[in-house]
């Protein structure tokens, strides 16, 4: 379990990576936290002739919280991410999945945006990206150029980023202010991949147990092949907060489309899927 | 005063050196020497038709690359068949390097030597391998089939057969007025250490020696087996075990065909030459366990006493039988527990498969044994609407019955008589500690609030400490430092910390100045091994008898030099003195010096022992007929048979009504390993078995897919339970002295394991109310068993099977 051998560039600026990538990109790989790209290097599934090194870029390690969004530079930590209060009181949701993401050692490395790039469905970022219709923020030889998160994603680790550019941020856009969230999921051991995960945001008008949700979406992990925002609010609308979301199972089990593995049937996770989406529903708004 | 230092909660010695990262482990040595790897098979079953190498030997730092053909003298053959048993049909073994056929994905077929691991790889990724397939034989359903075989000259892919009776149970069965039968399964696991295995070798082409380092769990079965299979006198091979980061049973196999061929490349390179085993490597190119399919049918009265117990179990040996039968033979023979089957009648088949070997992992076919027995023990229970602890003790052998011969051979080819043990004891002080007689209160409160709860229960008898030998090498120092040296081999259980306790006790000096060394041939050349919980039992007493005959020793020496009898004399902190006349003394490192007369002085306190000191009386030979010179002894234990350890479980589990995920609430531990040397070790050694228990209760499993690739091959998807999944345990003991030994111990080590697969099986059944017969269980599967037992209610109107 030692890589091929290959390149290391460790360009210093902004500038320096766009200029490595447009060299090799083609024939390289950007290399963030390491925590997904060095075990496939390891074991020898990919074998690309260059490394570009992003983690001396200055500049990339910066969280901005706005009053509209949150902004993860390319080489903030996981970890970084989760402990950061102001994006935390604007945005929960961060927060409430990066809890599940891997565990700490992972999570001191890898970074946010890099589990982005790397589009693995089941990821939680990626779906909090959806959920949230992050803007991604593009770098390449052509210049900036920003995609909204919808249509980042195209298969399973796949994206419309080309093999020269780089995802410089994630603009994570806020919800509004009567919008309340959670995510829940369900990992055969705590901190691994899930067999199914929810994060749901669930729009709610007044107070207390008078309140009655307006409306609701939830994103999924590891239950389709890209991430996908299934809009509750056809069933949800108009229910007060004590609800048992009748009629969430049909149309979860109908909008996602799990696939089976060593680990849990496709109809298990389609109910684990749904059931996890109802206890989410709830556990935001209580 | 000095304090007993046994049974006292010590402080591993280890420790600091290994949590601050001093340990020195397989890979921290030989940093100069060239590194292997190994094109290994891709396919589950083929037959090799050509290698091609020449891409490989041209990259720069590859330093030779060896096939089969290369191999020369006994290291072409076969490995050895290390237990050979009557009941093995059908012995077969792999080679080193694959000759032609190829029977699991992992098996060695290329050796590359180069400057670093990273060319070895990148020359091992250039090799071609072509090969002819032939159809695998994957589980133990296809593999007793027996229509496609997985060695031609193994019919039935059947490795061995053993019967096994003692009472008559035909008769006894058709007696009895109730009969049930039982089919269960249970899969396969690995030990999976941390560190994986590991060798580096050292030939000195000067003195004709060869210097072996492996993470073993036998230095002196890796010495014999290398000088035979490289043809070196024995005394020119030596072998040490340095820090081991795990073993679990799988480094008690050996030659691993890695500890034949390293050295074998070193000696043939004339350079040291050094192997690490990758994850990847553990996982498809060592050893698992566990894998059986199980018929139980058991006859009993209406009081739930057994009568009659026929059990037929098909054992998955994998794809070659090195180690013999030795984990179906436990499986048989540990599957009683402590119970008296009255008639008992065991078959086994063990079967061939084109996968990964298996060899003994922490509990070695006891698991499944004890899972038998104890889901037939609840089965009874369910058939007669009985309490499953009533059922359990109305079939306890007691302890007035002990010693118990169960009338059949065990593993060491030795009589399965328990020499001691309180069975009723231990079951009412688990039944105390989970609160056994309360539960049924706390369900019904669980239930009313949607919550699905179960309480099970498990119990067993581990037969540890079994022989031949191992021996204790006691000397001291004329500076008073006391060295320990026993040949098993450590891999951390805090066998440096127990046998110092013990020999400090035995030679009343401070624990600080015992240092003990294992696993060195240098130092004992006699030795067997670390298994079978037989670290303590075995080596602590032969350290004790060591030591003893050294403070035999010591005392025949101060009392000639008091001039008082070795019935008055004491020793205590490290200082011989007359009993109340603690001025007439005399420290055991003078003494040291005064058992060497010497003719040199080294040092100020050797010129005591020099020829014109006076020391001696001029009319006696320095050194006596009988005698030896210096402060040492050494001593054997050898046991008629094997000592029975045993405990009890309980396990309260939740399941969710909706998702089926299974959640450990509380765990608990009745343990009975006789005199105990050391409480902390013993719960650690505790601690640590559950956690493995859980894991094989509840996550782990060798996910192969039909055509014999393992689909799990990583800690990504292997699941081996973190801290966040193993449950707080709580532990009760019990103290029944072993009368076998001198020092009344029994083993610890594979305790925890043991028992957890048939508890958690029997927690889930009582949350459930139908019995789970498929272990381990996921949430998945658990949620599909209940979605396949809906349908079948809803289909049909059969009754409700007993829990
Ligand atoms: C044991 C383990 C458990 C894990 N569990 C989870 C989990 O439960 N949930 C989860 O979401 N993740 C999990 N991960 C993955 C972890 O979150 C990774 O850190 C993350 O997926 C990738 O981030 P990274 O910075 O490590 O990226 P790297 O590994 O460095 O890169 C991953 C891929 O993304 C590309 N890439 C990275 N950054 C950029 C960029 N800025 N622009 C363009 N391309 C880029 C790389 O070229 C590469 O192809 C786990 C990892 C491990 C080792």
């Amino acid at each position: 379990m030692k890589p091929a051998p290959f390149v290391h560039h460790s360009p210093h600026t902004l500038d320096e990576a766009v200029e490595t990538l447009r060299e090799v990109g083609h024939d390289g790989k950007v290399l963030a936290g390491g925590q997904s790209l060095i075990p496939v290097l390891n074991m020898r599934l990919a074998q690309p002739a260059h490394l570009v090194d992003i983690n001396r870029v200055a500049g990339l390690d910066t969280i901005t919280v706005t009053d509209h969004f949150v902004r993860v530079g390319a080489t903030v930590r996981h970890a970084a991410l989760q402990r950061h209060d102001d994006a935390y009181a604007v945005l929960p949701v961060l927060r409430q999945a990066l809890n599940n993401v891997a565990h700490p050692a992972i999570r001191n490395r890898g970074t946010t945006v890099g589990s982005i790039a790397h589009a693995d469905a089941a990821g939680e970022m990626p779906s909090i990206a959806v959920l949230t219709n992050a803007v991604m923020e593009v770098i390449g030889p052509k210049g900036r150029r920003e995609v909204a998160a919808g249509d980042f994603f195209e298969g399973p680790l796949q994206t419309v980023l080309e093999a020269d550019e780089l995802l410089e941020a994630v603009r994570f856009a806020r919800f509004g202010p009567s919008t309340r969230t959670a995510f829940l999921e369900s990992a055969r051991r705590h901190g691994d991949y899930a067999l199914a995960g929810v994060g749901v945001a669930v729009d709610v008008e007044g107070e207390g147990s008078d309140a009655v949700v307006r409306g609701a979406r939830a994103a999924y992990v590891s239950v389709t092949d890209i991430p996908v925002v299934i809009d509750l609010t056809e069933v949800v609308a108009g229910q007060r907060i004590s609800s048992s979301w009748d009629g969430v199972d049909e149309l979860v089990q109908a909008g996602i489309a799990p696939e089976a593995d060593i680990h849990a049937s496709s109809d298990y996770r389609r109910v684990l899927a749904a059931e996890l989406t109802r206890r989410a529903l709830t556990g935001a708004v209580s | 005063m000095s304090t007993r230092q046994f049974g006292q909660p010590v402080q591993r010695k280890e420790d600091p050196r290994l949590v601050t990262g001093n340990g020195r482990y397989l890979d921290d040595l030989g940093q100069d020497a060239y590194e292997v790897a190994f094109v290994r098979s891709p396919h589950a079953h083929a037959r090799i038709t050509d290698i091609d190498v020449d891409e490989a030997v041209e990259i720069d730092g590859v330093v030779a690359v060896f096939t089969h053909e290369d191999l020369d003298g006994p290291a072409a053959d076969r490995l050895p068949l290390l237990i050979p048993h009557p009941s093995i049909e059908a012995g077969r073994t792999g080679y080193p390097l694959a000759k032609d056929e190829i029977n699991h994905v992992g098996e060695a077929i290329v050796m590359v030597v180069a400057r670093d691991r990273y060319l070895a790889e990148d020359a091992a990724q250039r090799i071609v391998v072509t090969y002819e397939l032939l159809p695998p034989v994957v589980g133990i359903a296809k593999s007793r089939d027996g229509e496609l075989l997985v060695h031609d000259d193994a019919p039935g892919n059947v490795a061995a057969h053993l019967l096994q009776e003692v009472g008559n149970v035909e008769p006894a069965m058709a007696a009895a007025p109730h009969t049930l039968t039982l089919d269960l399964e249970i899969e396969r696991s690995a030990c999976m250490p941390m560190e994986g295995k590991g060798v580096l070798a050292h030939w000195d082409s000067d003195e004709q020696r060869m210097r072996i380092h492996s993470s073993t769990q036998t230095t002196t079965g890796v010495r014999a087996a290398v000088a035979a299979k490289l043809a070196l006198p024995l005394a020119q091979v030596e072998c040490i075990a340095p820090d081991v980061g795990g073993g679990f049973g799988v480094k008690i196999m050996h030659p691993w065909p890695e500890e034949v061929l390293i050295p074998w490349a070193s000696r043939r390179l004339n350079h040291d030459v050094k192997w690490t085993e990758d994850r990847r490597e553990h996982f498809t190119s060592s050893a698992h366990e566990r894998g059986q399919l199980q018929t139980v049918t058991v006859g009993f009265d209406d009081d739930g006493r057994l009568l009659a117990l026929d059990v037929k179990f098909w054992h998955d040996n994998g794809a070659y039988l090195p180690y013999g039968v030795i984990v179906p033979i436990i499986t048989a023979t540990q599957l009683l527990g402590p119970y008296k089957p009255q008639n008992y009648r065991v078959e086994f088949w063990s079967m061939y498969t084109n996968t990964v070997l298996v060899t003994p992992y922490r509990g070695a076919g006891r698991p499944q044994g004890c899972y038998a027995m104890e889901r037939t023990m609840d089965a009874i229970a369910a058939e007669l609407g009985l309490d499953r602890t009533e059922v359990r003790s109305r079939n306890f052998i007691q302890p007035e019955e002990m010693p118990y011969d169960q009338g059949l051979l065990f593993q060491d080819g030795r009589p399965l008589k328990y020499d001691s043990g309180d069975f009723p004891a231990s079951l009412a002080k688990l039944k105390a500690l989970v609160g056994w007689d309360d539960f049924p209160a706390y369900k019904k409160e669980a239930e009313a609030q949607g919550r699905k709860v179960g309480l099970g229960i498990g119990c067993y008898v581990e037969g540890t400490g079994v022989g031949p030998y191992e021996g204790g090498h006691v000397h001291v120092e004329t500076s008073g430092r006391v060295n320990v040296a026993t040949g098993l081999t450590t891999q951390g259980q805090g066998h440096q910390t127990i046998l110092a306790q013990i020999v400090a006790d035995e030679l009343g000096v401070s624990i600080d100045d015992v240092h003990v060394t294992t696993g060195d041939t240098r130092r004992m050349p006699y030795a067997v091994g670390t298994f079978a919980s037989r670290g303590a039992v075995m080596s602590g007493n032969a350290v004790a008898l060591a030591a003893r005959a050294v403070r035999a020793k010591a005392l025949r020496i101060a009392a000639d030099a008091l001039e008082v009898s070795e019935d008055d004399l004491q020793i205590e902190d490290g200082t011989i003195s007359v009993k109340g006349a603690p001025h007439a003394s005399i420290a055991l490192s003078t003494v040291a010096v005064m058992s060497n007369p010497l003719r040199y002085a080294f040092d100020e306190s050797a010129k005591a022992a020099t020829q014109f000191a006076g020391t001696y009386d001029p009319d006696k030979p320095p050194i006596a007929d009988d005698d030896e010179p210096g402060l040492e002894g050494k001593d054997f234990y050898s046991p008629t048979q094997a000592t029975f350890a045993n405990g009890m479980h309980a396990a309260i589990v939740e399941t969710d009504p909706v998702t089926a995920e299974i959640k450990i609430l509380r765990y608990c531990v009745v343990h009975d390993c006789g005199t105990v040397v050391n409480p902390m070790i013993v719960e650690g050694q505790v601690h640590g078995g559950v956690a493995q228990g859980v894991g094989g209760a509840l996550y782990e499993r060798m996910a192969y897919d039909e055509s014999g690739q393992l689909l799990n091959a990583s800690f990504m998807d292997f699941l081996i339970p973190y801290a966040s999944e193993v449950p707080h345990i709580e532990t009760d003991h019990l103290e029944t002295p072993s009368p076998l030994n001198p020092l009344g111990i029994k083993g610890a080590g594979e305790a925890g394991t043991i028992p957890v697969t048939a508890t958690i099986a029997s927690a889930i059944s009582d949350a459930e109310g139908f019995a789970i017969r498929s272990m381990p269980i996921s949430p998945d599967e658990l949620w599909d068993l209940r979605r396949q037992r809906a349908l079948a209610a809803t289909s049909s109107s059969t009754p409700e099977e007993p829990a």
